[in-house]
């Protein structure tokens, strides 16, 4: 019979590093998302450990008796995680780095179409008063929506239009 | 009847190895172009060789000759084969699309010789996940496409890609994480994770544990999926790549998330305790995103939202738990590939001749490019569901499959999902009306359409019409599969003769160490 009771160090250490990572995962800058990826990932590294059974001899075949040996599966699996998470790593340094270059932070932003959708039950309001606008060369609703779409366009003026619109 | 299991690895090897040939020849483009275009055909070929082939049963090839449950097996059955043939086909016409763009463009914003590398690792990642007989591998097949799409959805870097691109890696990330955690769970809870294997064991373990491993696995490939409340991820995300990506994107990386919940739910638990959520899941889903589509002004958006919505129908067809519900999810899926793909694909070349894809801003295209209106007329009656194209079938086959269920709850999904395809049809006439039809705010010139990228949409959409005419023969072959996965014996027993080892030669494993309970996987 295999000992298969968990390492009760191994499961500290795992509800530390998730616990970490979750929390990281929720801020919104994202060097720190990136910190709370590489600790969810070692925290999910270790739960393979646990699920290869209680520590044994090494998996070397010949070396240890079969009785004896821990299981290598988890741990090839384990190798295989790693160096994905790794990879991963990189590349969202590397994201987090060009955000940087681009907007001297690296704040993870809202979607500026949403923002634009959840405001169109303002413009909604003004449009029952725009049939008075309309004639005397007021801004149109079809107008307005094609301002505020310049919003994505990152043009400064446009987007102070498009906020006074919404008031 | 020959060997042809020599096959089942070629997906996956044909475009890796051309991915490192693509890379090494980044000096130059033109050769770049004829490795991946060749590569490409070669998959497509072989996927077809495998559809007929795998119709007689699994193929299932034992990597490096170690036996099946402790080594990595690649297994094709029909569903896979049908999956590998229909994506193996739109990545094909994607790719001949995505060159003659480039090549009319002459400089993209994208650096183009890491696009070809790039692109074949994703089709090489997808395929994987498609083939591979084990949990884990179907692992290792998300993070190669998820690590190529990362790199093709933030291609050139500009800001709007790289905020797009924010949202989308960590979300990636996070599920990926979560799969991890549910495989670990798995192993320990049953000591492997091959799929024929797991489906052995799973029934011997207590319920609770197997209702844990289910509720893991299934929300890992819902964020992957986009199954709602999971979903809210993907509309912000697709839009800003460039339309070849988010074509192949929207044609294939969700439905890679619902393929994976097809496999699970059916090979390993098939007593199916999760259905009645799946089921609310693909109501929320369906209705939630639609109503998003409908709010939209952006063509792109709009689509990626219906692209959402429709994710819907399929998990309703798996939550069904019937030969006809799988029988007409696995249908629906087929036909959504081609169509979205097309629909992207053409909104591509809108943005081109309109100069946006705002449809505020669009208008007057019919008589600019009366060939785009059609072009883009009939993919969007054909996702909508009108008689008698191939989502109309695909969607008759659900509400079948769902009033012969017959509970409440179906027949709410029914009503659900006839009232969304009603909403999908409004989303996408006013959007065709709005973008053809409405008088322009400035007159554009008329634009030439090369024809290498109309060619490779038009493509698509014939795809989508012979996916129509052949109906027949087409529904027959996903019914077998269907019935196949409710069987599942011809899986197992493929991947595991006689609930044995598999046919490779693993030394130093004795037989008797082999299927012992207490052995483990031979190593104790």
């Amino acid at each position: 019979m295999i000992d298969m009771s968990p390492n009760l160090v191994l499961v500290a250490a795992i509800a530390v590093l998730v616990t970490a990572g979750v929390y990281l995962l929720l801020e919104r800058s994202l060097s720190r998302v990136l910190v709370g990826v590489v600790l969810l990932g070692n925290g999910a590294n270790l739960l393979f450990l646990v699920a290869g059974g209680a520590a044994g001899r090494p998996p070397i075949v010949g070396a240890t008796p079969e009785g004896r040996m821990s299981d290598p599966l988890p741990q090839a699996m384990v190798l295989t995680a790693i160096v994905i998470t790794l990879g991963l790593s990189a590349f969202l340094l590397a994201m987090a780095y060009r955000s940087w270059q681009l907007h001297r932070h690296d704040e993870v932003q809202d979607d500026v179409e949403d923002r634009r959708i959840a405001r169109l039950a303002a413009i909604d309001e003004r449009a029952t008063t725009d049939d008075d606008t309309e004639g005397t060369g007021g801004p149109t609703l079809d107008e307005e929506a094609a301002e505020i779409r310049d919003e994505t366009d990152e043009g400064a003026p446009a987007r102070t239009a498009a906020e006074e619109a919404s008031r | 009847m020959t060997d042809w299991t020599w096959l089942v690895p070629l997906p996956v090897v044909v475009p890796l190895s051309a991915a490192g040939l693509a890379l090494a020849l980044y000096r130059r483009p033109t050769l770049q172009r004829v490795v991946s275009v060749v590569a490409l055909t070669i998959v497509v070929v072989v996927s077809g060789a495998l559809l007929v082939l795998a119709d007689e049963g699994p193929l299932v090839v034992d990597v490096g000759d170690w036996a099946a449950p402790v080594g990595i097996n690649l297994v094709v059955d029909r569903l896979a084969a049908l999956m590998l043939t229909v994506s193996a086909t739109v990545t094909l016409c994607v790719l001949l699309y995505s060159l003659a763009q480039g090549q009319e463009d002459d400089e993209e914003s994208a650096p183009i010789s890491i696009f070809h590398p790039t692109y074949l690792v994703l089709t090489a990642g997808v395929a994987n996940a498609f083939l591979s007989g084990d949990l884990f591998n179907i692992y290792v097949g998300f993070e190669i496409l998820l690590a190529a799409s990362f790199v093709l959805l933030t291609l050139g870097g500009t800001r709007e890609r790289i905020r797009a691109g924010t949202i989308y890696v960590v979300m990636a990330l996070l599920s990926s994480v979560l799969f991890l955690v549910a495989l670990a769970a798995t192993y320990a809870a049953t000591g492997t994770v091959n799929l024929a294997q797991l489906a052995l064991r799973l029934p011997e373990i207590d319920p609770g544990v197997r209702l844990l491993l289910q509720v893991l696995l299934v929300l890992a490939f819902a964020i992957k999926a986009a199954v709602f409340p999971l979903s809210a991820w993907l509309p912000d995300s697709y839009p800003t790549a460039p339309a070849p990506v988010t074509a192949v994107f929207a044609g294939l990386l969700t439905k890679v998330g619902v393929y994976a919940i097809i496999r699970t739910q059916t090979l390993l638990f098939p007593e199916g305790r999760l259905d009645d959520v799946l089921m609310w899941a693909a109501l929320a889903t369906m209705v939630v995103a639609i109503l998003g589509a409908v709010a939209q002004d952006d063509i792109k958006r709009l689509l990626s939202f219906t692209l959402v919505s429709h994710i819907g129908y399929m998990v309703f067809g798996i939550a069904l738990s019937t030969d006809a519900g799988w029988t007409a999810a696995i249908y629906y899926v087929a036909h959504h590939i081609t169509v979205q793909t097309a629909l992207f694909l053409v909104v591509g070349l809108v943005e081109r001749v309109g100069g946006s894809t705002s449809l505020t801003r669009l208008g007057g295209l019919a008589k600019i490019a009366p060939v785009l209106a059609v072009l883009f007329f009939v993919p969007a009656m054909n996702l909508a569901g009108i008689p008698p194209l191939s989502g109309f079938l695909g969607k008759l086959g659900l509400l079948e499959a769902g009033v012969q269920v017959g509970t409440p709850l179906a027949y709410v999904l029914v009503a659900g999902s006839v009232v969304t395809s009603l909403l999908t049809l409004y989303a996408l006439v006013k959007a065709w009306n709005k973008a053809f039809w409405q008088v322009p705010e400035e007159q554009r010139p008329p634009t030439h359409l090369p024809f290498g990228m109309v060619g490779p949409a038009a493509a698509l959409i014939v795809a989508g019409l012979v996916l129509t005419f052949a109906a027949g023969p087409l529904y027959a072959y996903t019914e077998r599969a269907a019935a196949a996965l409710a069987e599942r014996t011809p899986y197992v027993d493929a991947v595991l003769p006689d609930g044995k080892r598999g046919k490779g030669v693993s030394v130093d494993v004795t037989e008797e160490a082999a299927h012992g309970d207490d052995a483990g996987e031979g190593h104790g």
